[in-house]
């Protein structure tokens, strides 16, 4: 099984670092996205994977704000899944760049009256914070780590690495560095709603596009984050938790109730936002909300996001919600799925022309209302995933992610 | 993998059409480029050396009664007092000058000579259109008539694809015209969905002759945009950038109007200095006939439209 799932990665890999071999020798003229559809598949994996990473880290951080101490157990998991996913996610937009050699120009000539800036100088903040928030929470058990002879050397090489020369262990100091860790957490959570909000208001405050142009959408892209990014913590603590014990069946529960909750809650806003554009016919983004539901990619919607992604993990959470495999398998599905949302909020809103009749105007491969991604896009995209189960496949086996004392437990 | 439609050519006829439509382009709009061309200078010579022409000249070809006293006897070409209004306009302080466009729709007769000369101008690669003719059928059977609908930048006053740019490589230059800093844009093509004209494309790096066992020659020429001289090469600008309509400003800076302005066969563009009151423009904005795209929005365009 695990050799098979090896083959598989290593053949995934491959075939995306081809995909990558050919963005970056021959640009842009294998992708799918041109002069009227001009963001695809690689935005749309981008706000999916910063969505994850918002959504894991505010699921962790609310159990500071919140006091909810059960949950804490998974902090340091969360912080990591909420890493690796930003960082994947940078990737996959970093190819969608026109120039991607000029892409540091937003740190050194920023526009801030773009939401794009907004949302760069946002996310920048927030990897930063990230990253200080794992090290404090990380590096008593680095040190620990670095310590003991049970380790292999790498892991004890690495984990003296990451302590960065600070070896303290004395209770002060790690109490010290626990409430920083709050502190920060605490911090992180504006942040965090403050940086996914801005990806949706990223596309809400642009009026050209009306299918975009929604108050409800900010909010819809962060419940989405918090369903997504909930689902994929589920289904990490349900899977690669290490003790199957009784703190891991009453944590994936509790994990369980708080995915059907939000599950429902983005339901109830997918709702409003479809039925209120929708209910007398006239509304002018009406026909693209049609589109997305009877159009040719109804079973994006349908079958994909609310079958799969919605109606089975509901079963499984309502029905089997104390079984931890069935409510992991609800978890990987939600967050596996809700790529489709993102697709649906990205590509509907740019398959309208400005004006009618554009599209014969003048006529291109480029110049066209549709879009639907290339092979080469699905192995650029194919790529960035590799790389984020690679980085999540080293993660586990050099990094603490679960606390010694649970270990031992 | 690309999705098609029903009226899609097939693949071949596909890959093929790109470089047939290049070729007509390129044939039609050096053809039409230089005939106008030849054509602006003929007549812009008498009038450099007479006196600035005289309003009743001028009457005489845009719309309004005829003048007084039988049939002008020589009706001067709107070229001709465009040309001059551009002189005038180019003596002032660049800050002084409010370049617009003016679209007459009742003598647009959809030729496209404006799209070609634009394309033959800035040597535009596949996928990048600046000034397109959109052609709308009004109607049911049997009465149905077509209206053309030249759509370059809007060169709007409240431009939505300015504040967009997360790194301020699109601004709005004190003439009016919206520019793009080509070696600054990082091709994030925020702009691109920014405006609700769909005026903006991108520039993927391809090229009329993919696919042929050689690159045109004219395909190597270097093209002039914001009087820069640039070849298109492998992914330097503007390849990976987004591209737009920027009213030829390196042809209004070597006193030429715009290459749609100097092809339009039926004399359906006109061009100058809103902010020179005696200049054509001045006087086709204030007509009662006028307005604007998607005006709701509040972007204010500069591109009139005579209905």
């Amino acid at each position: 099984m695990k050799r098979a799932l090896y083959v598989l990665w290593a053949v995934a890999f491959a075939l995306g670092a081809w995909g990558v071999w050919e963005r970056l020798t021959l640009g842009h003229r294998l992708a799918g996205y041109g002069s009227y559809v001009v963001w695809g598949l690689w935005v749309s994996a981008y706000i999916y994977l910063v969505g994850l990473s918002a959504g894991a880290f505010l699921l962790s951080s609310l159990v500071y704000v919140f006091g909810l101490q059960r949950l804490e157990r998974i902090g340091k998991l969360a912080l990591f899944t909420a890493i690796v996913t930003l960082l994947v996610a940078l990737l996959s937009i970093w190819f969608d760049l026109g120039h991607m050699a000029r892409f540091y120009r937003v740190f050194t000539s920023p526009n801030f009256s773009s939401m794009m800036a907004w949302m760069i100088w946002l996310y920048t903040a927030y990897f930063v914070l990230l990253l200080a928030e794992a090290y404090l929470a990380f590096r008593p058990d680095l040190v620990r780590w670095s310590r003991d002879a049970a380790r292999t050397p790498i892991q004890r090489v690495v984990a003296r690495w990451l302590t960065l020369g600070r070896t303290a262990l004395d209770p002060a100091t790690v109490a010290a560095e626990g409430r920083a860790v709050r502190i920060l957490g605490t911090i992180g959570v504006p942040l965090a709603v403050a940086f996914h909000g801005g990806v949706g208001a990223l596309f809400a405050t642009v009026s050209a596009k009306l299918y975009w142009h929604q108050s409800i959408v900010p909010i819809l892209f962060l419940t989405g984050a918090l369903v997504s990014g909930g689902g994929l913590l589920t289904a990490v603590v349900a899977f690669a938790w290490a003790p199957r014990d009784d703190a891991w069946r009453q944590l994936t529960a509790l994990l369980g109730r708080l995915l059907l909750v939000l599950v429902l809650v983005d339901v109830l806003l997918e709702w409003a936002e479809f039925s209120i554009p929708l209910w007398y016919g006239t509304s002018p983004e009406g026909h693209l909300l049609r589109q997305v539901l009877w159009g040719p990619y109804w079973w994006v919607f349908w079958i994909v996001h609310l079958g799969l992604g919605t109606a089975i993990p509901t079963i499984l959470l309502v029905a089997r919600g104390r079984d931890p495999i069935a409510v992991g398998t609800a978890g990987l599905l939600v967050a596996a799925t809700f790529m489709s949302v993102r697709l649906n909020v990205v590509i509907p809103a740019q398959l309208e022309p400005a004006l009618r009749g554009l599209e014969r105007a003048f006529v291109g491969p480029r110049l066209v209302f549709q879009y639907a991604p290339t092979v080469h896009e699905w192995l650029v995209t194919l790529f960035v995933l590799t790389v984020g189960a690679a980085l999540f496949w080293l993660g586990a086996r050099i990094l603490p992610l679960i606390d010694a004392k649970e270990v031992v437990r | 993998m690309r999705s098609t439609t029903a009226d899609d050519p097939t693949p071949h006829a596909r890959a093929t059409a790109p470089r047939r439509q290049f070729l007509q382009t390129l044939g039609a709009g050096a053809a039409t480029l230089l005939a106008l061309d030849v054509l602006e200078s003929l007549a812009a010579a008498p009038a450099a050396a007479a006196p600035p022409p005289a309003a009743p000249a001028v009457q005489a070809t845009t719309p309004g009664p005829p003048p007084a006293g039988g049939p002008d006897p020589a009706p001067q070409d709107v070229l001709v007092r465009m040309r001059a209004d551009l002189e005038r306009a180019l003596r002032k302080p660049a800050t002084q000058r409010q370049w617009v466009m003016v679209i007459d729709l009742r003598k647009c007769v959809g030729c496209s000579a404006c799209t070609i000369a634009c394309v033959a101008e800035n040597k535009l690669p596949p996928g990048v259109v600046y000034r397109p003719v959109v052609e709308e059928e009004l109607g049911t059977y049997p009465h149905v008539t077509r209206r053309f609908l030249p759509r370059p930048c809007m060169q709007c006053d409240n431009p939505p694809c300015v504040p967009v740019c997360p790194v301020a490589a699109t601004y709005k230059r004190p003439d009016g015209i919206v520019a793009i800093d080509y070696d600054r844009c990082i091709g994030c093509r925020y702009c691109l969905v920014a405006c609700p004209y769909n005026a903006r494309t991108f520039d993927a790096g391809e090229r009329y002759t993919d696919g042929t066992p050689e690159t045109s020659p004219v395909e190597r020429l270097p093209a002039f945009e914001y009087g820069q001289r640039r070849t298109r090469e492998h992914d330097a600008s503007p390849v990976g950038n987004a591209r737009k309509c920027h009213f030829c400003t390196h042809r209004l800076e070597a006193g030429l109007l715009p290459a749609c302005v100097s092809t339009c066969i039926g004399r359906a563009t006109f061009f100058g200095d809103a902010s020179d009151p005696d200049s054509l423009v001045s006087e086709l904005v204030a007509k009662p006939n006028v307005m604007r795209l998607k005006e709701e929005l509040g972007t204010q365009p500069r591109v009139y439209y005579l209905l």
